[in-house]
């Protein structure tokens, strides 16, 4: 089945990305196509690569930049959310004149009719979190 | 492309929280791939319609205007659920009155909001494709 997740939490204050990680490896696991994974309102902050967890602790956007390494995973962090939240890539932070970006390898910005296309060229959209 | 039934479901109060204004915007911009769309306000949700919005005094942007604007996004059907709006002390007459004009019929203004129950609106939500909550 072709699968499209939609993530609307943060890392670490809420479990819905460690879920959608779960998901998403075990329907990789299990054949399943993702066809994108969309982050939405403070689930943009997934895309951090200025994170540092504890040692011990899972480093969540370290794991979806692996997997979308691993897999070829469309990640894509909603343009609008992210401008509001400070999470900007090369590009746009360029564009917005700053000269640091925080976004982690395998994200990519983008707007939301990403998430409704994945909507409409999935088989199911599944949300996690809000 | 085939058309899918997308319903957003407005589940929280319009300030407190970012999830309304920001599934306002997931409509809007949703608006321009001419699907099957329809919006639903359960919960504290149905308080985003509330008539006589004022946010001065939180220093937020009031974007409950933007409602009143849906009709000509043609989002047309606005689902209501009854028991949320009772328990909540409200009737249809706190909310704002949104209507879309009719092209197909010399753009008659028609009622955008339908009054559903509990179990009405679980139907559905039964026959859609995609349900985005907020």
């Amino acid at each position: 089945m072709k699968f499209s997740i939609q993530i609307n939490e943060g890392p670490y204050q809420h479990q819905a990305s460690d879920t959608a990680y779960q998901f998403a490896k075990a329907a990789l696991a299990s054949g399943h196509e993702i066809f994108r994974v969309f982050f939405y309102h403070d689930g943009v902050n997934n895309a951090t690569k200025l994170a540092v967890p504890p040692q011990d602790d899972r480093d969540i956007p370290k794991l979806w930049s692996e997997l979308s390494k691993e897999n070829d995973l469309d990640l894509v962090v909603c343009i609008a959310a992210a401008q509001r939240r400070g999470m900007m890539d090369a590009d746009e932070a360029k564009r917005q004149g700053f000269e640091d970006n925080n976004m982690n390898e395998g994200f990519r910005i983008s707007g939301l009719g990403q998430l409704i296309e994945a909507g409409i060229e999935s088989d199911r959209l599944l949300v996690f979190g809000a | 492309m085939a058309i899918k039934k997308f319903m957003y479901v407005n589940r929280k109060a319009p300030y407190g929280t970012v999830y309304a204004l920001e599934s306002l915007e997931v409509v809007l911009i949703g608006a321009a791939f001419d699907q099957d769309v329809s919006l639903a306000f359960i919960g504290d949700g149905v308080y985003e319609l509330t008539k006589g919005q004022d946010t001065k005094a939180i220093g937020q942007k009031n974007f409950s205007p933007v409602y009143s604007a849906l009709g000509d996004y043609e989002v047309t059907k606005i689902y209501i659920e009854k028991e949320s709006l009772e328990e909540r002390g409200l009737t249809l007459d706190d909310l704002q009155h949104l209507i879309w004009e009719d092209e197909d019929d010399d753009y008659a203004e028609k009622d955008s909001i339908r009054l559903v129950s509990r179990a009405e609106l679980a139907d559905v939500m039964a026959e859609q494709d995609i349900c985005l909550s907020f």
